[in-house]
C-alpha cells in the first residue's frame, strides 16, 4: 500500500497517541517524510505475509534524546548510512525495513528510510508502542539477537556492536549516542521475514494511521473523538480501548533520574470522580485511581487533550490542563510471561502485578 | 518661572481597529481617548495625541517618555505584505541537511520574502562540541550570492547556538565585514532551543527590519509634529519595553504586545500583580495569569501566519463570547455583530439579540434602552447569564497555575455581562478604566532581560550556574535600559534534561527594571 500525505499526517497523529505519554514529537519525522514525498518518493508499506519466509528484514529507528533531535535536525543521510553498514556486515542486501516502535517519532523513521532507498516498510513493530530502551522489544522476547547492529551519526559515522545480550546491546548503543552528539540513527535486530511474522506486533504502522484518521474525522464532523477511538480500537488486535478518566492536572512532579524523566501526574476528577495519580519515566507506567490500579504497563495509558484529543507528552503537562486518560489494552504477544518480564511492571521496578486493563474496568 | 518637570507618561495602544491613548501622572490617569486606527500611521497617532491635549491640556515639555505597543508587525506577517526580502544562513552541515529553511512555511510568506535558504557548514553538539567548523570562505561566497541578488536583509541560524553563539557571531562578522549595509538578525538573541522554530522566529524578525525602520521614524515624525521631544519605546510581548533602536533590530518582539498590555493594564488598575484577568470585547474573551505582574509565557509553540514559532508569547485562551454575541436560544457566541453593535443590538433599538440586552435584561449594566429588553423571559435571562460565568469561570481556571484562590480582574468593553462573582472565584474586580486597560499597560511597562540556555554542571556548581545566569540576566536588562538600582530577577526556572548526560538543565531568568530616563 502507497501512503499518501494525508495518509502520512494521519500516521503521525496516531503514533502519537501510541507514544503514551513520550516516544518523541513525530512532527520533524514527519516533516522528513514529507519532503520525500512531494520530491516524488514513495512510500510502500506491505503486510507481514507479503516476504517469501528468507528475506532480510533491517529494522530501523533513532536513538537518543527528542531535544536534541528537534534542534540538530537529521542530515537525512544517517538512517541510510545505519542501514548500509549492517548489510555490509551481514554481507546480504535487506528486502525491507520496519519500525521497531510504532510510537512517537520512531514511526517515522523506518518511512524515511524507505523512501530515501526504495525499500518496502513492514507493518508491524517491536514495541507496540514507545518504551525507552532497545531490548523492551518483542524481537527480544522472543529469542532474537539484537545484534549485530549498527548505529550512525549525522557524519555518516558508523559503528557495529555485538554481543549477545541485548541489555548490554542498549547499553553499549546509549554510549555511542551521547559521543554521537545525542541523537543517533541505528538497525537491530536483523532477521528473515519468517522472525518477523512469529514475533513482531503485526499491523501497527495501520494502527497509527487508522487512529489518527478516526481523530481527524471525529474533529471534522464534531462528533466525540474519544468514542470514535474506542469504536476504531474494536475492529483491531488491540481490541479494547476506553475512557478511564476525565480530570483537571493539579500537580506534576518531574525528575531526570539515570538519564529518564521520571515523575508523575495527578489528576482530579470533575463532579467527585475522585483522584487519579499516573506514574511515568519518560513514558506513562501505571495509573492509579484513589490509590487502585487501573491500567499498567504495557497496556497504554494515553493523556489527550480533552477538548481536542491532541496527545499531551509527559514534557508539556502542566497545572490546569483538561485532561482525558484514555487506556488501551495489548494484543496477547506483549502479555506473555517472557514479555512482561521484559517491559511488564517489575521491568520499570514497580512491584504491583500486571492486570490487563480490560478487567479493571 | 518654574522649571517644568517631566512627569507626565503616554501609552498609545495601536490595534487594526482602535487606537487607544492615555494621559499618566505617576499612578494616575489623566486623560485617555479612543480613535481610529489610520492606514497612514503617523496621522492616526497624531490624532490620538491630539484627543489627549484637548481632553486634558499639558505642555509637550511635561512628557517624560512615549510608550507604543502596535499590532502593526503581526499584520504584515497575517498579510504577507511590506516584507523585506530575506536570505536566511543556517550554520549546520552536515546535520539539518534534509530540512532546509522554511521548510514547513506556507508558500505565500516564503514567496513573499524571496525564499533565500542557504546551508552551510558550523553548529555546535548539546555539550558545546562543534560538529563542523565554520568555513569564512563558504560565508563570502553566499554574501557574493545576495549582493548579486540584491538581498538586503539576513536571518543567521547555528545549531545549539542557544548553547554556543560563535559561529552565529563569526558569520556576522563575515557578512559584515562583506556587506556593510546588510540587516543582520542572529537566532541565539530571538529564540530558544528548538532549531525550525527559532530560525523562523529570526527569519521574520529579519523580514521586518525595513517595516521597523519605516513605523519606528513614523512614530518619531507623529511626536515631533505635536512637539512631543520626549525618548520613544515600544511594547514587547513580555510586558517590557524596548527603545527605538532596539526595535529597528528585534521588530518580532513586538508581536502579541496587545493582549500582554491589556494584562499588565489591568493588574496596575487593580494593584495585584498575580491575578487572572479576563479581557472582554466585542466578540471574545481573552484570560491571561499575571504572575508578579508580568503575563505567564505559553510554553507551546505559537502558530503565526501560519508559521511554527516558539518565541516568547503570553498565554492567553480565548472564547467566542462578547459583548456584542448574538444569542439564540441558550446558546451564546461566537459570531458577533462586532461594531455594529449600536445599531443592531435590541437596546439600541435594533433587531438582533446580543448578549449586551441580556446584561440590561438582567441588571447587570444599564446601556441604551433598557425598556427594549423588557419582555425578554427573566428567568431565561438569568439562566443564560449564569452560563455564560460559568464558561468563562471554567476558562479562568484551566488558566490558574495553583490551587491558591486567585482574583480575577475584569477588563475591557464587554466586562458589562459577567456578575460581582464568578462560579469558584468570589473575588472579582472591575477597575475604573477599564476600557483603556491595554494602553495603561504600555504607559506602565519596565525594561527587561532574560536567558534561557543549557549549562552543564559539572565544573561549575548549580549554585555557580545560576548566579552566572542571574547575573547576564540583570545585565541584559539594564542594556535594554532598565535602572541599575531597580533590576530584580523575577522569574526563575529550571528544567532538567531528560537522556543527556554530565546534568544538563535548562534554565531561564528574567530580570525586569524600572525605566532609565533621562530628566530635564
Amino acid at each position: 500500500m502507497e501512503l499518501t500525505l494525508e495518509g502520512l499526517r494521519d500516521t503521525a497523529r496516531g503514533a502519537a497517541v501510541l507514544g503514551t505519554g513520550g516516544g518523541g514529537d513525530p512532527y520533524i519525522g514527519r516533516l522528513l517524510v514529507e519532503q520525500e514525498l512531494k520530491a516524488g518518493h514513495r512510500v510502500e508499506i506491505i503486510g507481514v505475509d507479503e516476504l517469501p519466509d528468507e528475506a532480510l528484514v533491517l529494522p530501523s529507528a533513532m536513538m537518543g534524546a527528542p531535544t536534541v533531535f528537534v534542534e540538530k535536525l537529521p542530515s537525512g543521510e544517517g538512517g541510510r548510512a545505519a542501514l548500509t553498514a549492517l548489510e555490509r556486515r551481514l554481507g546480504r542486501r535487506a528486502s525491507a525495513t520496519m519500525p521497531i516502535e510504532c510510537g512517537g517519532i520512531n514511526s517515522m523513521m523506518p518511512l524515511l528510510l524507505g523512501a530515501q532507498l526504495g525499500l518496502p516498510i513492514v507493518d508491524a513493530d517491536g514495541m507496540g508502542r514507545a518504551f525507552p530502551e532497545l531490548q523492551m522489544e518483542t524481537f527480544n522476547v522472543y529469542g532474537v539477537p539484537g545484534t549485530p547492529m549498527s548505529i550512525a551519526g549525522d557524519h555518516g559515522d558508523t559503528a557495529i556492536i555485538e554481543t549477545d545480550d541485548n541489555v548490554r546491546m542498549e547499553w553499549l548503543a546509549r554510549g555511542l549516542t551521547i559521543r554521537m552528539g545525542g541523537a543517533a540513527y541505528i538497525c537491530d535486530y536483523p532477521m528473515d521475514a519468517a522472525t518477523v511474522r512469529r514475533t513482531a506486533i503485526p499491523g501497527t504502522l495501520s494502527l497509527c494511521r487508522t487512529i489518527g484518521r478516526a481523530l481527524r474525522e471525529a474533529r471534522e464532523r464534531h462528533e466525540d473523538p474519544f468514542a470514535a477511538l474506542t469504536a476504531t480500537l474494536a475492529d483491531t488486535i488491540y481490541t479494547y480501548g476506553a475512557v478511564l478518566f476525565r480530570g483537571k492536572v493539579v500537580d506534576v512532579e518531574r525528575r531526570t533520574i539515570e538519564g529518564f524523566a521520571r515523575g508523575q501526574v495527578t489528576l482530579e476528577g470533575f463532579d467527585g470522580g475522585g483522584t487519579l495519580v499516573i506514574t511515568f519515566q519518560n513514558e506513562h507506567l501505571v495509573a492509579r485511581l484513589d490509590g487502585q490500579v487501573r491500567a499498567i504497563v504495557p497496556d497504554l495509558i494515553c493523556t489527550l487533550d480533552s477538548e481536542t484529543a491532541e496527545p499531551v507528552t509527559t514534557e508539556s503537562l502542566r497545572y490546569g490542563q483538561r485532561i482525558t486518560v484514555y487506556t488501551i489494552s495489548t494484543p496477547p504477544i506483549m502479555r506473555s510471561p517472557a514479555a512482561l518480564a521484559v517491559f511488564g511492571p517489575s521491568a520499570f521496578g514497580l512491584t504491583d502485578p500486571y492486570v490487563p486493563v480490560e478487567t479493571l474496568g | 518661572m518654574t522649571r517644568i518637570e517631566r512627569t507626565l507618561r503616554i501609552g498609545i495602544d495601536v490595534g487594526g481597529t482602535n487606537t487607544d491613548a492615555v494621559l499618566m501622572d505617576g499612578t494616575a490617569v489623566l486623560a485617555e481617548v479612543k480613535t481610529s486606527t489610520t492606514d497612514d500611521v503617523t496621522s492616526g497617532i497624531v490624532a490620538a495625541l491630539r484627543g489627549l491635549a484637548s481632553a486634558r491640556e499639558f505642555a509637550p515639555g511635561q512628557i517624560q517618555a512615549v510608550m507604543i505597543g502596535t499590532t502593526h508587525f503581526t499584520n504584515a506577517i497575517v498579510e504577507a505584505s511590506r516584507l523585506t526580502e530575506t536570505a536566511v544562513i543556517r550554520l549546520a552541515l552536515p546535520a539539518t541537511r534534509a530540512l532546509p529553511p522554511m521548510v514547513d512555511w506556507p508558500d505565500r510568506l516564503r514567496l513573499a520574502i524571496g525564499d533565500h535558504g542557504y546551508l552551510c557548514h558550523g553548529g555546535h553538539e548539546f555539550d558545546g562540541r562543534v560538529i563542523a567548523p565554520i568555513d569564512p570562505e563558504e560565508i563570502k561566497k553566499v554574501a557574493a550570492d545576495l549582493h548579486a541578488k540584491g538581498v538586503r536583509s539576513v536571518a543567521i541560524s547555528s545549531v545549539f547556538s542557544p548553547v554556543s553563539a560563535e559561529f552565529e557571531q563569526l558569520a556576522a562578522d563575515v557578512l559584515r565585514a562583506e556587506l556593510p549595509e546588510v540587516h543582520i538578525s542572529l537566532s541565539h538573541e530571538i529564540g530558544r532551543i528548538g532549531l525550525l522554530e527559532r530560525e523562523n522566529a529570526t527569519i521574520i524578525n529579519a523580514c521586518l527590519r525595513d517595516l521597523a525602520d519605516g513605523i519606528v521614524d513614523a512614530f518619531g515624525t507623529a511626536l515631533q509634529t505635536v512637539g512631543i521631544d520626549a525618548p520613544l519605546f515600544l511594547s514587547q510581548n513580555d510586558g517590557t519595553l524596548m527603545d527605538v533602536e532596539y526595535t529597528r533590530r528585534y521588530p518580532v518582539a513586538t508581536f502579541a504586545s496587545g493582549p500582554t498590555n491589556s494584562m499588565r493594564g489591568a493588574a496596575f488598575l487593580s494593584g495585584l500583580a498575580d491575578c487572572a484577568v479576563v479581557d472582554i470585547g466585542g466578540t471574545t474573551t481573552d484570560v491571561g495569569v499575571l504572575a508578579r505582574g508580568f503575563p505567564r509565557e505559553s510554553a507551546t509553540e505559537v502558530d503565526l501566519g501560519g508559521v511554527r514559532s516558539n518565541f516568547r508569547m503570553p498565554d492567553v485562551l480565548s472564547v467566542g463570547i462578547g459583548g456584542g454575541s448574538r444569542v439564540r436560544g441558550t446558546a451564546v457566541g461566537p459570531d458577533s455583530v462586532g461594531y455594529e453593535l449600536t445599531r443592531r443590538a435590541l437596546v439600541f433599538g435594533g433587531d438582533t439579540l446580543t448578549a449586551t440586552d441580556l446584561a440590561v435584561a438582567g441588571g447587570l449594566a444599564e446601556i441604551g434602552d433598557p425598556g427594549l429588553v423588557a419582555h425578554l423571559d427573566r428567568s431565561a435571562v438569568r439562566a443564560t447569564l449564569a452560563r455564560i460565568a460559568r464558561d468563562v469561570a471554567e476558562i479562568v481556571d484551566r488558566m490558574r497555575t495553583s490551587a491558591a484562590p486567585l482574583p480575577v480582574v475584569v477588563v475591557g468593553g464587554g466586562s458589562i455581562l459577567l456578575p460581582d462573582e464568578l462560579p469558584g472565584f468570589p473575588d472579582v474586580r472591575r477597575p475604573d478604566h477599564f476600557a483603556v486597560a491595554n494602553a495603561i499597560g504600555a504607559a506602565i511597562a519596565q525594561v527587561g532581560g532574560e536567558v534561557d540556555r543549557i549549562f552543564a554542571i559539572g565544573v561549575l556548581t548549580r549554585e555557580e550556574v545560576l548566579e552566572h545566569a542571574k547575573a547576564e540576566a540583570l545585565d541584559k536588562a539594564v542594556a535594554a535600559g532598565a535602572r541599575p538600582e531597580s533590576a530584580q530577577i523575577v522569574e526563575v526556572d529550571e528544567v532538567p534534561i531528560a537522556y543527556l548526560p554530565g546534568n544538563a538543565v535548562r534554565i531561564r531568568v528574567k530580570a525586569v527594571g524600572e525605566l532609565e530616563v533621562a530628566r530635564a
